[in-house]
C-alpha cells in the first residue's frame, strides 16, 4: 500500500501553512459551504468561463469544477520552485536557440541528432533565424508534482502555448470575493500582476525594426475554440486586440491588422494556434486560421511570434529526459528541480529494465498526449500488460517509461465532506528581456476518490493556489 | 478598432432591434386579429405581418395555415426563421460573445441574461406563455440591453457602431412596417370616419409604442396626414424615420471627427437628412406613400453598404 504525502497533515501533524485554514474549515457551518459553492458556480457561469472539450459532446457551456479548499505553499517552498522553474525556462530557451543555429549540444554528443533534427516538431523553415532577444518560448508552463515535503518532480514542460492561466486568475478573484477574511488572516502573494507582466514580456521581444511603442495582439483560432474565453480574457486584461487570421494581412515587409481606420502595423503576435496553422503558404496549405505570408515577414524580422514557430521540440517527451543535461550544458548549473526518473526504451539497457518491471511502471508514447496509448502498470490486467509488451518490443524507440508516482494530496470539498485528493501544479514562467514568475499557478485536482488523473476531461477540477509572503 | 469588432458591434445592435420589431409585429397582428372583420379578414393581416418580417414565403411553405399559434411559433421561437425573436437574440448574444472584450460586464450580463431566459422560455409549456407576455418580455430585454449600453459603455467608436446598427435597423424596420400597412393610411372614401380605419391607425401607432405620444404631440382628430407626419417627419417621435436618420448622422459625424476622416457614408447620410428636412407630408402623399417608402428603404440599404465599405469590411485604406 503506497502512502501519499498529505500537504495539510504530515503523518497526522497539521502543517504550518495550513494552520489558519483548519480554523476556517472548523468554523464553517455545513449549510454555508453549499451556499458558497453555488455562489462560486454562479459567478463562473456569469463571467462565461466555461470549458468545452472537442468531441466529447454534452454541454458546450460546461464548467470546470472549482474546489474552494485552497492549496498553500510557504515562501521557502516557493523560493526553491521559483529558482528551479526559471532555471529550466532559461535552459529550454538556450536549447532552442542552439538547435536552430549551430547545434552545439548535438555536436558535443549530449543529445542524439535524430532526436532533434528528425523530430516532428522541428521546423526546418526557421533554422538559422534568430528571433528577437533569442527567445523562442515566451510562456513556459511547467507541470510539477509533489511526492514529499521537499520532493518535487517536473512531469512535463509546455513550451508552445500552455493554457489555463485564466483559471489561476479567476480562481483567485472568486476566492477573494467569497472569503475576504481569509485574505486578511493570511498574507497571500497576489497573482493579478500576470496580465501586465505578460504584456511587458511580449512588448520586450518586439523586432528591432519596430521603432515605436510595439503593437501586441493575441491571435485566436476563433470563438468556437474551447479556450476562446481565455484568449479574450487575456486580451481584455492586457488591453490588446484579440485577432483572428482573417483580421491580419501581409504587405511588403510587415504584417497589418484590418481596423476601422485602415491598416495598422502589428509587431508582436501572441499566437494561440499551432505551428502548422500559422501560414498556409509555409505550412498546411488548407489552413484558414493563419495569415498567408506571415512566415516571410517573420523570417525577415518584421514581426515577432510568441511562442516562436518550432518551439515545440523542447517539450517533446523524449527530449524531456535530456533537460537536466541541458541545464548543465548551457548554464553550468546543477538542476534545482528533478525530472521524474525515466527509462528510454530506445536504450537496450533501459528497455531490459522496463520489460522486467512492466507491472509497476507507466509507459508512454513519446509523441502521445492526453493519456492516449499509454500503459499504467499497476492498474492494468495481465493480458493488457502482455499485449503492450509486444508493441513495446516491436518499436521500443517510440516509448519511455516512468515509475508510478505517489502524488501528494490536498484536502478538498467532496460530497461526503472533506477528503484528501491528488493534485498537480502548473506555474507560468514568462521569458522576455527578463524572466518573470508570478507567485502562484494552476492547481488541478483529481476529484474522484483514488484517481491520479487531474485532466478536466476526466473529472479533474481546479483550486486556488496560495504562496504565503515570507 | 478592428473592423471585425466594429462589424460585430454593429450587428449586435441590429439583431436586438430586429428582435424587438418581431415582437411588435406579433403584437400588432394579434390586436388586429381580435377585431371583427369582413371579407378576407385576419388572414390578410397576418400575411402583411409576415411580409414585414420578410418571411411570408418561408412561412407558407413550412406551416401552411396562418393561425395565431403558428405565427407565434414562427415569429418568436422558430430558429429556422432568421427573423424570429429567438434567432435574433441568439445572434445578438453570439456577436457579443465574439467581442466580449469590447462590452462592459453590464451589457454582457443583459445579453447573456436574455439568452439564458430565452432558453428557459423554450422549455416552458406554450400554454403558460400568452402572446402578450412574449411581446412584453422581448421589449423588456431589448430595453435592458439598450439601457446597459447607454449607461455603461465607453463613448468611443464602438459605441458609435452600436448606435449606427440601432438606428439603421430601426429606420429599415419602421419603413417596412409602414409600407406593409401603407394602404391603411391612404385616404379612401368608403372608410373615412368609419370605426375600421380609426382602429387600424391606432393599432399601427400602438405597434410603435406611439399612440399616447401621438395624442400628446397632435391632439384632436386622428388623420392619415398627421399619422404619416408623426411616423416619418416628426423629429420628436423616437421611431420616426427622420429621427433614425438624425441618429445615423450624429454617430457618423462623431466617427468622422474621431478618426479625422470623412467617408462616403457621411455624405450619403447628410443628403438623406437634408432631403427629409425639406419634405412635407403632402409631397409624400403626392409621390405615393408606397413609392416614397420603397425609395427610403433602398436609400437605407445604400447607406448600410457605404458604412460597411467605409469601416467594417477590413479593406479600408
Amino acid at each position: 500500500m503506497t502512502t501519499f504525502f498529505n500537504e495539510m497533515f504530515d503523518q497526522g501533524q497539521l502543517r504550518g501553512p495550513y494552520a489558519r485554514l483548519q480554523d476556517w474549515v472548523n468554523a464553517m457551518p455545513e449549510g454555508l459551504r453549499n451556499l458558497k459553492q453555488a455562489e462560486a458556480e454562479a459567478l463562473f457561469r456569469r463571467i462565461g468561463i466555461t470549458f468545452a472539450v472537442y468531441g466529447e459532446g454534452g454541454d458546450p457551456d460546461r464548467l470546470i469544477p472549482f474546489d474552494m479548499f485552497p492549496r498553500v505553499f510557504t515562501a521557502l517552498e516557493w523560493n526553491k520552485l521559483e529558482r528551479g522553474i526559471k532555471q529550466r525556462a532559461r535552459a529550454l530557451n538556450a536549447f532552442l536557440a542552439d538547435i536552430y543555429s549551430r547545434g552545439e549540444i548535438v555536436r558535443a554528443g549530449r543529445i542524439p541528432a535524430e532526436l532533434v533534427y528528425l523530430n516532428e516538431a522541428y521546423e526546418t523553415a526557421v533554422a538559422g533565424i534568430r528571433p528577437p532577444k533569442g527567445v523562442y518560448s515566451h510562456i513556459v508552463g511547467i507541470d510539477l508534482v509533489r511526492t514529499g515535503p521537499d520532493q518535487f518532480y517536473v512531469l512535463e514542460d509546455n513550451c508552445r502555448t500552455p493554457s489555463g492561466v485564466s483559471y489561476m486568475l479567476e480562481n483567485r478573484e472568486i476566492m477573494m470575493r467569497m472569503f475576504p477574511e481569509l485574505f486578511q488572516q493570511n498574507r497571500i502573494e497576489p497573482v493579478d500582476t500576470y496580465p501586465e507582466l505578460l504584456r511587458r514580456t511580449l512588448a520586450s521581444v518586439a523586432p528591432e525594426k519596430c521603432d515605436r511603442d510595439p503593437c501586441v495582439v493575441i491571435l485566436t483560432p476563433g470563438h468556437f475554440n474551447s479556450a476562446y474565453y481565455e484568449h479574450s480574457f487575456l486580451a481584455d486584461l492586457m488591453g490588446v486586440e484579440l485577432v483572428e487570421g482573417q483580421d491580419l494581412f501581409v504587405e511588403g515587409p510587415y504584417c497589418y491588422m484590418r481596423t476601422t481606420e485602415g491598416p495598422r502595423r502589428v509587431d508582436v503576435i501572441y499566437r494561440r494556434i499551432d505551428d502548422t496553422f500559422i501560414d498556409p503558404l509555409c505550412f498546411r496549405p488548407d489552413s484558414m486560421l493563419g495569415v498567408p505570408g506571415l512566415m516571410d515577414v517573420y523570417r525577415s524580422g518584421g514581426v515577432a511570434i510568441a511562442s516562436a514557430p518550432g518551439a515545440g521540440v523542447a517539450d517533446d517527451k523524449a527530449v524531456y529526459t535530456h533537460v537536466p543535461e541541458m541545464i548543465r550544458f548551457y548554464l553550468g548549473e546543477e538542476p534545482i528541480l528533478e525530472n521524474v526518473p525515466t527509462w528510454r526504451c530506445a536504450d537496450p539497457d533501459d528497455l531490459g529494465h522496463v520489460l522486467d518491471n512492466l507491472g509497476e511502471l507507466v509507459v508512454k508514447e513519446v509523441h502521445g498526449s492526453g493519456g492516449y496509448g499509454m500503459l499504467v502498470g499497476p492498474k492494468s490486467t495481465r493480458e493488457q500488460i502482455e499485449a503492450f509488451r509486444l508493441k513495446l518490443t516491436e518499436n521500443p524507440g517510440n516509448y519511455i517509461a516512468q515509475p508510478t508516482l505517489a502524488l501528494s494530496t490536498v484536502p478538498s470539498f467532496v460530497d461526503e465532506g472533506i477528503a484528501p485528493r491528488h493534485v498537480d501544479l502548473r506555474p507560468y514562467c514568462l521569458v522576455g528581456e527578463r524572466i518573470e514568475l508570478v507567485p502562484g499557478g494552476l492547481t488541478r485536482v483529481a476529484l474522484r476518490e483514488g484517481s491520479l488523473v487531474v485532466n478536466s476531461s476526466q473529472g479533474g477540477g481546479v483550486k486556488d493556489t496560495w504562496v504565503l509572503a515570507g | 478598432m478592428l473592423s471585425r469588432t466594429a462589424d460585430n458591434l454593429y450587428w449586435l445592435a441590429r439583431y436586438v432591434e430586429r428582435a424587438e420589431t418581431a415582437a411588435r409585429l406579433m403584437e400588432v397582428g394579434a390586436r388586429i386579429a381580435l377585431m371583427p372583420n369582413a371579407g378576407a379578414g385576419f388572414r390578410n393581416e397576418w400575411d402583411a405581418i409576415l411580409r414585414a418580417n420578410g418571411s411570408a414565403a418561408d412561412f407558407a411553405q413550412r406551416y401552411g395555415e396562418p393561425v395565431q399559434r403558428n405565427i407565434e411559433s414562427h415569429l418568436f421561437f422558430d430558429r429556422e426563421n432568421p427573423g424570429s425573436v429567438a434567432s435574433c437574440l441568439t445572434m445578438a448574444r453570439e456577436n457579443g460573445r465574439i467581442v466580449r472584450t469590447a462590452l462592459t460586464t453590464q451589457v454582457w450580463d443583459a445579453l447573456n441574461g436574455a439568452f439564458q431566459e430565452l432558453r428557459d422560455l423554450e422549455r416552458r409549456p406554450r400554454s403558460e406563455l400568452p402572446l402578450s407576455r412574449l411581446c412584453d418580455w422581448t421589449m423588456k430585454q431589448a430595453a435592458q440591453i439598450r439601457g446597459a449600453i447607454d449607461t455603461t459603455q465607453l463613448r468611443n467608436d464602438g459605441h458609435d457602431f452600436m448606435h449606427l446598427g440601432y438606428h439603421l435597423e430601426r429606420a429599415d424596420n419602421t419603413a417596412r412596417l409602414l409600407d406593409v400597412k401603407y394602404f391603411v393610411l391612404l385616404p379612401r372614401a368608403e372608410f373615412v370616419g368609419s370605426g375600421l380605419d380609426n382602429y387600424q391607425w391606432t393599432t399601427l401607432l400602438r405597434a410603435l409604442s406611439a399612440h399616447r405620444a401621438f395624442h400628446w404631440a397632435y391632439g384632436g382628430e386622428v388623420t392619415a396626414a398627421k399619422i404619416a407626419h408623426f411616423l416619418i417627419l416628426n423629429p420628436q417621435s423616437p421611431r420616426a424615420l427622420i429621427s433614425c436618420v438624425e441618429g445615423l448622422n450624429t454617430h457618423l459625424e462623431r466617427l468622422a471627427r474621431g478618426y479625422g476622416r470623412s467617408t462616403p457614408a457621411q455624405t450619403a447620410a447628410r443628403s438623406m437628412l437634408g432631403e427629409m428636412a425639406e419634405t412635407r407630408v403632402e409631397t409624400i402623399f403626392d409621390e405615393g406613400l408606397h413609392e416614397y417608402l420603397t425609395r427610403f428603404i433602398a436609400e437605407v440599404a445604400t447607406l448600410d453598404g457605404r458604412i460597411r465599405d467605409s469601416y467594417l469590411n477590413g479593406d479600408i485604406r
